[in-house]
């Protein structure tokens, strides 16, 4: 059983860092939505980060994400580069998918990274499918799969706990519950808001963790992988988290008070484990701004390269409707 | 395999289900009562007895669970073969199908393709009422990223497998309901078939009927009973409904200069109507007579035989059609 926190000085300084990365990224992403370079629908993860850094983080390079439209943080955390990701955003043709997916729909066969799939709920077969494979092949990977608590109403949540349990598949269900399905709240959209709850029900074992707490999300991603990887079957985690930000870029907020986000910005993951480290004695004077400066640069340079890019070409418009050959087979083994 | 005894249709498609978890290790099938059932239309018979519950997957009733987790382990190297037990549940697996599978080797740049086969039974003519008897393949065929086809030959039941699987790319595969203890004819010397091009079934010279599936053997019928009144029609099997093989509707039709399009499916926005546009914008100049069309009632099928038969495109309906063309009604 693992229970104790790895709170190694090198490694939360790298998980601090992680979050890090993932909340300066996005805020040259608004920036770039302000100045109509980034289009179509853009959705922060601002106050998540600690779920796809503590979960991610836990995987190994034959494990394989599954994620939602809201991916930035769980590319990046997967290590996906900021240039590639960026120029997909700009359209470019040296985008991650050449500029046909845009913010939502980001792949990358070489860290097994599965999208991007804006369809609520329509990753979480693709997931217990992906962990199908793989076992039936006899590789030694566990399918991480993130969804919102919007996505637990779908039906497909219900059909693919189901599968996974009955077919003991290596999946990591990670429902990242951050109260609202867009404008709406959890206990306005189910008479059983306890998610975990729910998912027990299809004989897994189910915990709630601390969303806003890093090291706490690692160690239950720890525990259920344990579970996961001596074969028995899947396991789940509800992080309890929150968006600091609209659910797209803007909406009115209408459906939740000034005080209740307020509230919520009180346990910022990164404020909260950056306080703590000082308090610790794991941060020294400086080392914060001189992350956050290097990681300035490294956006620089990410955007300074995606913007010379080519905008992919109406030219190769009819690319990849059908592929003549299944490019990633060689690269999964 | 192939020549001893008539072979229906079913056993074709179990053959070809069979040579396919012989001959290659990552092909595995997951259905409703594909295993201990032996499936629903008995296709699956005894092969879960001879390749085991790992191969031969019961699932649950989960449409979208399971043809998305056939999405899944094409991604990462499997060949699933998913059976929908027909196309009017598919209709719960559509958002997989059309969201997932068509749009994720475009969608990731080509980073991946989706290596995936789905069968399932379409059509009307067993007294089974709306909610049993829809005809989607038009619908899925209305889809860019997946390719469908529509084995109306024993051949093609046997065979069309074989291809699908070797395709990047979903392939869905439509089963006549009708079709299953049709016998043949059929001829043992094919081995093989592509999944390209459309067939000729009937050579002739005043009229091309252009069909596929269920309808073609109504319009090989049709055809006789015109040849009889010296009447000669060329028939055409479309085989695969995406990408259509326009090329050799377009070479009958402009050797006819008539056309009738036979279609089990409701005529608005289906495949026939397709079928008919592409003519008028290739081959307008060519025609000698309007184009026709013969395609299900506008109702949702119904139960009582009379009504059911009223519903479906019969062949007095076609040799009408043709005769009204040629002004001899
Ligand atoms: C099937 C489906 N229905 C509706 C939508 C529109 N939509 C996009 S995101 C969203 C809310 C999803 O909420 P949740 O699953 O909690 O994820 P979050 O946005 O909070 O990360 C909705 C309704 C969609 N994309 N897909
Ligand atoms: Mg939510």
């Amino acid at each position: 059983m693992i229970d104790k926190p790895h709170l190694d000085r090198a490694h939360l300084l790298e998980m601090l860092e992680g979050m890090l990365r993932i909340r300066l990224f996005e805020a040259r992403c608004v920036e770039l939505y302000q100045a109509q370079k980034i289009l179509g629908f853009l959705h922060l993860y601002d106050g998540q980060e600690a779920v796809s850094v503590g979960v991610i983080g836990s995987l190994g390079p034959e494990d394989a994400v599954v994620a939602t439209y809201r991916e930035h943080g769980q590319a990046l955390a997967r290590g996906l580069g900021m240039d590639v990701l960026m120029a997909e955003m700009l359209g470019m043709e040296q985008g991650c998918c050449r500029g046909r997916g845009g913010s939502m729909h980001i792949f990358d066969a070489g860290t097994r990274f599965y999208g991007g799939n804006a369809i609520v709920g329509a990753g979480l077969p693709l997931a217990v499918g992906i962990a199908l494979g793989d076992s039936m092949m006899r590789r030694d990977a566990v399918t991480a799969c993130f969804f919102g608590d919007g996505a637990v109403d779908e039906g497909e949540f219900h059909e693919s706990l189901s599968l996974a349990a009955l077919w003991q598949l290596p999946v990591l269900f990670v429902c990242e519950n951050n109260l609202y399905s867009m404008g709406m709240a959890l206990e306005r959209a189910t008479a059983e808001p306890d998610i975990a709850k729910k998912a027990a029900a299809y004989a897994m074992p189910a915990e709630v963790v601390d969303g806003m707490d890093v090291v706490a999300v690692e160690l239950a991603t720890g525990r259920a992988l344990e579970h996961i990887r001596a074969g028995q079957g899947p396991a789940f985690l509800e992080c309890r988290t929150y968006r600091f930000r609209a659910h797209s870029m803007f909406d009115a907020q209408s459906y939740r008070t000034r005080e209740e986000v307020a509230a919520w910005r009180e346990k910022d993951p990164i404020v909260r484990l950056r306080g703590w480290m000082e308090d610790a004695g794991l941060l020294h004077e400086g080392e914060y701004a001189a992350m956050e400066s290097r990681i300035r640069a490294d956006i620089d340079a990410a955007v300074a390269w995606a913007e010379s890019g080519s905008p992919e070409s109406p030219a190769n418009l009819m690319k990849f409707v059908t592929m003549d050959h299944v490019p990633q087979e060689g690269q999964a083994s | 395999m192939t020549g001893a005894g008539p072979l229906t249709y079913r056993e074709a498609c179990r053959q070809a289900l069979i040579e396919a978890l012989e001959s290659d290790p990552r092909v595995f099938m997951m259905g409703e009562d594909i295993g201990a059932y032996g499936g629903c239309y008995a296709v699956t018979k005894g092969l879960l007895e001879q390749f085991g519950p790992e191969r031969v997957r019961d699932t649950p009733l989960a449409e979208s669970g399971f043809t998305g987790a056939g999405i899944g382990a094409a991604m990462v190297g499997m060949r699933p073969i998913v059976e929908l037990m027909t196309c009017n549940f598919s209709l719960l697996a559509l958002d997989q199908i059309m969201n997932s599978a068509a749009t994720l080797a475009h969608m990731s740049g080509g980073q991946f393709a989706v290596p995936l086969v789905i069968r399932m039974a379409t059509g009307a003519g067993r007294r089974v009422a709306a909610q049993h008897s829809h005809s989607l393949e038009g619908w899925f065929a209305h889809i860019p990223g997946v390719k469908v086809l529509a084995p109306a030959v024993i051949e093609d039941a046997r065979y069309m497998l074989g291809p699908a699987l070797a395709d990047p790319n979903p392939v869905l595969i439509f089963e006549h309901v009708m079709l299953y203890n049709d016998t043949g004819p059929h001829d043992p010397s094919v081995t093989e078939v592509d999944i390209s091009s459309a067939a000729v079934r009937r050579e002739g010279s005043d009229v091309t009927l252009v069909t596929y599936g269920g309808s073609l053997r109504k319009c090989l019928a049709a055809a006789g009973q015109l040849a009889e009144e010296r009447i000669s029609a060329d028939v055409i099997d479309l085989r695969i409904l995406r990408p259509l093989d326009s090329a050799t509707v377009l070479e009958s039709v402009r050797r006819t200069r008539r056309c009738v399009i036979v279609d089990e499916a409701w005529r608005s926005g289906s495949i026939a109507a397709e079928i008919g546009m592409r003519i008028a914008e290739e081959a307008f100049f060519d025609l000698d007579a309007p184009l026709r069309r013969v395609c299900s009632a506008e109702v949702p099928v119904p139960y009582a035989p009379a009504m059911e038969d009223a519903a479906l495109p019969q062949v007095d309906d076609i040799v009408g059609t043709v005769r009204q063309l040629l002004g001899k009604s």
